[in-house]
């Protein structure tokens, strides 16, 4: 692949134009957004503003009609190995015959290329982000076996065993427990606070404010981005959220 | 080297078991990769393509020639598995349908067309109807050597690209983004699926060759937890039904192979749905067993000490009519459990003369550590 010039190298997460329809529906609608690093950032919208679809056409799992994507300056074919992603729970069939560790390892896959099979020092690695989830203990279960919170925490190591400097991650707190939400939301408070770049679909309004400290409002567009002070504001809310805005009083939700 | 061949030339029953073996062997290794992919009824539907594929190639050739008719099926699949994948694309069927209608079509015009084979001298003598139903003893040394290689090469490429192929049936979206050609893969792994079901359809036939594929992987899956041991133990279980089949097909001539694979492959998903140690019926059934026992001795341990701290005495004797009231249900089995864990004992307490229980030290214990632990 020939080595394209950097574009906007000093930010995490670039995106100019995107836009991506499903038929003759548009469900993102020229996006242009820009996540700087070392951000723990949230992607807030109602149902069907295409928050989910807006991580997907960042990597390339669904083809944009226009627009670009860069990470770190690099379109992704270049720049994979510094991103990870974590997909919606719902998304992957639990029943398949892996444990833990099988599914950690599957994180590092890329890097050892066509042929070689993961060794001492793979599993070593994996185990070693097993821990750093607290799921240690779990590493030889079947993943079917394990709990919402904890299926959560396995495909967060794996995203670990990547090392990549931004991982993106979708619905991570969806159907777990408030414990499990907030021991989610601390190991990736620690990740940001090793330099690395977050960036979370969340679904629930009430924690924006105490997890997160930059903020995404999308409806197919964006409405507003930015540090979560400056955009968690009424009128951002009541713009993004239209017909819904009752739910949110006039200074915004009650603070958690 | 001659010699081994030989030897097999010369034993017409050990060239249709070592056959037979290997094609179970191949279908059970695809057919876990066919299961967890869901690719169960695109089996089906290229085994039945397959069968206008043979009756071509035979007649092309003008003789039984495994290579021709092999190309012949591999043909005839290849065009119902793109018609299949495309009517949905152009129409408003839905993928299932149409893939029903890419079956049954392919394979009428595969009956018509045997019975057209079977009007001509030759063809009657080839056997070609062999291949509804699959006929193991008709397996030559020819057709071996086509099934040694076909083997050679699909388990050769499956372990080649291990950690691909698992990687990719379990989570295609992380496999791209890794940089693994997911879609390569999975149109490799369809391709080998394909390969190992016509070679298979001989001795299976194309009417039941989808169970051979399907029975293993099943059966296999519900007794291990990881994607190496399911591939090997499906793979043993094809195996299994396979010599099983050529077995009985060598004692009687008439019997169709085809079936009596199945039959055994189907009789091991039965045995391991019951036997299975985790997944299986008699283990879930022992689980809610064990819960409900646990459950009904933590609610007994829970009464013994509501009603020693309400008389403030840690060596209260409940009579047992009062336990069975207050839970709605006979407690005499949890207690004689509970005292055969040591956690309570049966006292008498006169003048009354009914049993009565209290808790031990032990029991006392345990409640402190909480009553569930």
């Amino acid at each position: 692949m020939p080595d394209t010039p950097l574009h906007e190298p000093h930010i995490a997460c670039h995106i100019e134009d995107l836009t991506v329809s499903y038929r003759d529906r548009p469900v993102l609608w020229d996006i242009d957004l820009d996540v700087p690093p070392g951000v723990m950032a949230a992607i807030v919208g109602p149902n069907g503003a295409g928050k989910s679809t807006l991580l997907k056409a960042a990597l390339g799992l669904v083809r944009p009609v226009a627009g670009h994507v860069r990470f770190f300056g690099l379109p992704y074919g270049q720049a994979r190995r510094r991103v990870a992603y974590v997909p919606q729970r719902a998304s992957v069939d639990w029943d398949f015959p892996a444990t833990a560790r099988d599914v950690v390892l599957m994180g590092l896959y890329g890097r050892l290329g066509w042929l070689r099979r993961p060794g001492r020092a793979e599993r070593a690695r994996a185990d070693a982000a097993l821990e750093a989830v607290g799921m240690a203990d779990f590493a030889r279960r079947q993943i079917g076996e394990l709990s919402g919170g904890q299926q959560q925490r396995v495909f967060i190591a794996r995203a670990l065993v990547q090392e990549a400097d931004l991982i993106l991650l979708d619905e991570p707190m969806a159907g777990v427990d408030a414990l499990t939400e907030r021991a989610i939301v601390a190991i990736l408070k620690g990740l940001r606070d090793q330099g690395r770049t977050i960036v979370v679909v969340h679904h629930d309004l009430q924690t924006v404010r105490a997890y997160f400290d930059w903020l995404v409002l999308l409806n197919v567009r964006v409405i507003a981005q930015g540090p979560v002070a400056q955009v968690y504001t009424g009128d951002n809310l009541r713009a993004t959220y239209g017909g819904q805005a009752a739910l949110i009083g006039p200074e915004g939700p009650a603070a958690p | 080297m001659t010699e081994f061949w030989s030897i097999l030339g010369g034993h017409t029953g050990l060239t249709v078991i070592a056959g037979a073996a290997l094609i179970g062997a191949l279908a059970g290794v695809l057919g876990a990769f066919a299961v967890l992919r869901r690719q169960s009824l695109l089996g089906d539907t290229l085994s039945h393509a397959a069968l206008p594929g043979v009756c071509v190639g035979f007649l092309v050739a003008g003789a039984r020639e495994p290579l021709a008719i092999l190309a012949g099926a591999l043909g005839a699949g290849a065009l119902a598995a793109l018609a299949a994948s495309a009517i949905p694309r152009v129409s408003r069927l839905k993928p299932d349908a149409a893939m029903a209608i890419v079956l049954s079509g392919f394979f009428a015009v595969g009956v018509v067309l045997l019975s057209v084979v079977q009007g001509r001298a030759s063809g009657a003598q080839a056997g070609l109807a062999d291949f509804l139903f699959g006929q193991a003893a008709a397996i030559l040394r020819a057709d071996l050597i086509v099934m040694a290689g076909v083997a050679t090469l699909c388990l050769g490429l499956i372990a080649l690209w291990w950690k691909e192929c698992q990687i990719v049936a379990f989570d295609p979206d992380l496999a791209r983004l890794q940089g693994v050609p997911a879609g390569a893969v999975q149109a490799g792994l369809t391709a080998l699926m394909a390969l190992a079901i016509v070679v298979g359809l001989q001795v299976v036939g194309v009417v039941l060759m989808v169970a051979l594929l399907i029975a293993p992987a099943v059966a296999a899956r519900l007794w291990v937890e990881r994607l190496g041991p399911m591939v090997i133990l499906s793979g043993a279980f094809g195996a299994a039904s396979g010599i099983a089949g050529a077995l009985v097909s060598a004692m009687h001539r008439d019997v169709a192979t085809g079936p009596v694979i199945v039959l055994v492959a189907v009789g091991a998903v039965m045995a391991s749905l019951v036997l299975a140690p985790r997944r299986g019926i008699i283990a879930a059934w022992r689980q809610s067993r064990a819960d409900r026992a646990a459950l009904d001795q933590a609610a007994v341990l829970a009464v013994l000490r509501d009603l020693a701290r309400a008389h403030g005495d840690p060596a209260y004797r409940a009579e047992g009519g009062m336990l069975d009231a207050a839970l709605g249900t006979r407690s005499r089995p949890a207690l004689e459990t509970l005292a055969r864990a040591g956690l309570a004992r049966k006292v008498a307490h006169p003048p009354e003369t009914t049993p009565h229980w209290e808790l031990t030290e032990a029991g006392l214990r345990r409640i402190a550590a909480g009553v569930g632990g």
